[in-house]
């Protein structure tokens, strides 16, 4: 068990800066997931954590040590790779073996832990077949099995599940969850998945463009993104966002305006937007906190919004709509009466309203 | 495969094949017609009544006795054989190794020295014998088989490291780094994991390169000399064709029998040699 400290790493591959100035810190026996477009420069960290990759500059430390220059297998931690690596000529005993016996672990060790592994996994009655004679799932297994064998300081996970079909991803999500609950190993877990990060994570890391643009409990980033990627980045459908002026209202506080709206800002976000006032700002609103008005909704919260599309999703129904110039998506009840081309009422959630700076796209 | 009507399968598939097996597998049947032919036969005028080139009622097996007992046939084999394997194990290990350097180790000018490599190959054999004998006169091995051992690698190194160097980049450079992560060094990565998965391709370079070195011509010629020295091709060809004579019989019985290693070799490993084209390393 270890804790990992990453400071002001940085990772260039020639002259293309792909890994900027990370500074993270990974608490022992904690469930920390990397999330982040494709090409954020994820899985670099992930291997500069694991010394497959050389560190341009900065420091990661595992434990008490730095480990800049220690080799993979001084490190003690054990990875999980997308493909799975999984030795083709070798069957899956030997595959969970393998590192104990290069760590010259005894020959009845060897066979209780991988047992053990197995027995954790569900695997045993693969445990004589070659990896190519196993399902998908399977092999994920057999890759989970050798990482936990050896017991590791740290598991760095990078992307396992995106190979799987969709409905043994949500599967093999649970059961990482559980194996991280019964080992309680420090992991990194790399994905471009919100819904993995949001569900696996004791916290996660956003990236992008090679910086963490925000670290915290997913329900943190959720209800608090620190800017408009963050916002935009979790949760799915993703949040709408609408460019509006801010104007002072005569009657006291301010107003965000633009052709299909006009909403009077909510009393907890004017002292921040006030600085505002007579400029642009991007509103940010979820799709869950728009719902169809009805009367007890303050009319300056309501605005006009002409249905698109219906998508039904079963437990709830989402609406595509035009406001104004906009593209809003709201998150109803799946009974809603509304059809396509309606014009309807729409009012919104002033608790969860998020209001980004047009330039910096920081939350304001 | 094609669709359609059962012609079109004929047409563009079934005659094609046909053909091409016929092209591919004539000279062997005339080699076989040729080496069981009584020589009466052979030498018989095409406008003679009774001209038959494709078939014979009276089989013998004379040319093969003259080939055994009149030549030095059996130590030709020998020489071959000696020559082709030593020469193979060489260039299969400095290939292997090669080639998992070219393909893995980052070092500077990695892929311009590969490239470099493949250009010596490319070098044509019959420029090269003039230096390589000035080099095999020097170190006195004229008329010895180190003269071919030695330089038969000049080309399958080459060879063996351009194929093997291709195989080692198709295998996903993750399963290294796991068993690099598992505790093994890069040697033992190399020889754990690499190397079982790469033998498919190594038997490939290692067939390619006996068949390569077993039917080599122009060295055996220009470096060897003396008849119990020489290779199967070499010696068949200078002492069952003299002057404008050629003894058809025990020349085709020495092809064919030259070619029964190589055949053996071949069906041998066939099943890995086709799985090592295809390259199938799916984990
Ligand atoms: N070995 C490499 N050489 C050069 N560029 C690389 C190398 N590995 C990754 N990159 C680049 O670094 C960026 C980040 O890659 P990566 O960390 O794999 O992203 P992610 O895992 O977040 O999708 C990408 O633009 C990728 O093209
Ligand atoms: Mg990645």
């Amino acid at each position: 068990m270890a804790q990992v400290l990453i400071q002001s790493l940085n990772k260039k591959f020639d002259e293309v800066h792909v890994v900027k100035d990370v500074n993270l810190e990974i608490r022992d026996k904690e469930f920390m997931v990397f999330v982040g477009p494709s090409g954020c420069g994820k899985t670099t960290t992930l291997r500069m954590i694991a010394g497959l990759e050389s560190i341009t500059s900065g420091q990661v430390m595992i434990g008490d040590t730095v480990v800049n220059t220690l080799p993979p297998m001084d490190r003690d931690i054990a990875m999980v790779f997308q493909n799975y690596a999984l030795y083709p000529h070798m069957t899956v005993y030997d595959n969970m073996a393998f590192g104990l016996k290069m760590r010259k672990f005894a020959k009845d060790d060897i066979r209780r832990r991988v047992q053990d592994a197995a027995d954790i996994l569900d695997i045993r009655d693969y445990l004589h077949r070659k990896p190519r004679q196993l399902s998908g799932g399977q092999r994920q297994r057999v890759a989970l099995g050798r990482a936990i064998v050896r017991h590791p300081r740290v598991f760095l996970f990078d992307e396992p599940l995106s190979n799987l079909d969709a409905k043994l991803r949500v599967q093999m999500r649970i059961e990482l969850r559980k194996l991280h609950e019964r080992l309680g190993t420090t992991a990194v877990y790399v994905t471009h998945d919100q819904v993995e990060a949001m569900t696996l994570g004791d916290r996660v890391v956003v990236m992008r463009d090679g910086r963490v643009q925000q670290v915290g409990e997913p329900l943190e980033l959720y209800y608090q993104p620190a800017n408009r990627f963050v916002a935009g980045f979790l949760g799915s459908p993703a949040m709408n966002f609408a460019t509006v002026r801010i104007e002072a209202d005569p009657g006291g506080g301010f107003v965000a305006a633009n052709e299909g709206l006009r909403l009077t800002v909510p009393p907890r976000l004017t002292d921040r937007v006030g600085p505002y006032a007579g400029r642009e700002l991007t509103l940010g609103i979820r799709p869950e906190d728009l719902h169809i008005a009805d009367a007890s909704d303050p009319p300056d919260l309501v605005f006009d919004a002409v249905v698109e599309v219906i998508e039904r999703l079963g437990s709830e129904a989402l609406l595509v709509m035009r406001v104004g110039k906009d593209a809003m998506v709201a998150s109803v009840e799946p009974t809603v009466p509304a059809r396509m081309r309606d014009r309807l009422r729409i009012a919104i959630n002033p608790e969860r309203l998020h209001a980004f700076d047009m330039e910096t796209g920081a939350a304001v | 495969m094609i669709e359609g009507p059962l012609w079109r399968k004929w047409l563009f598939v079934n005659i094609p094949i046909i053909l091409f097996v016929f092209v591919l597998l004539f000279p062997f049947y005339w080699m076989i017609i040729t080496t069981v032919r009584p020589d009466s036969e052979l030498y018989r005028p095409w406008n003679a009544p009774n001209y038959n080139p494709f078939w014979t009622w009276r089989p013998t097996l004379e040319h093969i006795q003259y080939l055994l007992e009149e030549t030095l046939f059996s130590t030709w084999m020998l020489n071959t054989m000696l020559i082709a394997g030593i020469s193979t194990i060489i260039s299969v290990i400095c290939g292997v190794f090669a080639g998992y350097a070219l393909a893995r180790l980052n070092f500077p000018y990695a892929a311009g020295i590969g490239t470099g490599i493949f250009v010596t190959y490319l070098v044509p054999q019959t420029l090269l014998f003039i230096p390589l004998s000035d080099i095999i006169r020097n170190f006195s091995l004229g008329d010895t088989p180190w003269a071919l051992i030695l330089t038969y690698p000049t080309f399958l190194i080459p060879f063996c490291t351009w194929l093997m160097m291709g195989y080692f980049k198709a295998i996903p450079k993750e399963l290294e780094e796991c068993a690099r992560i598992d505790g093994a060094s890069r040697f033992k990565a190399m020889l754990y994991i690499i190397l079982p998965i790469a033998v498919p391709g190594i038997l490939s370079a290692g067939i390619f390169a006996f068949t390569l070195s077993w039917n080599e011509f122009i060295y055996a010629l220009v470096f060897l000399s003396s008849p119990e020295q020489k290779t199967v091709p070499v010696g068949v060809t200078s002492e069952l064709i003299r002057g404008d004579v050629f003894f058809w019989g025990p020349l085709m019985a020495g092809a064919l029998l030259g070619s029964i290693p190589v055949a053996l070799v071949y069906s041998f490993f066939v099943e890995h040699y086709v799985a090592g084209m295809t390259g199938s390393v799916k984990g």
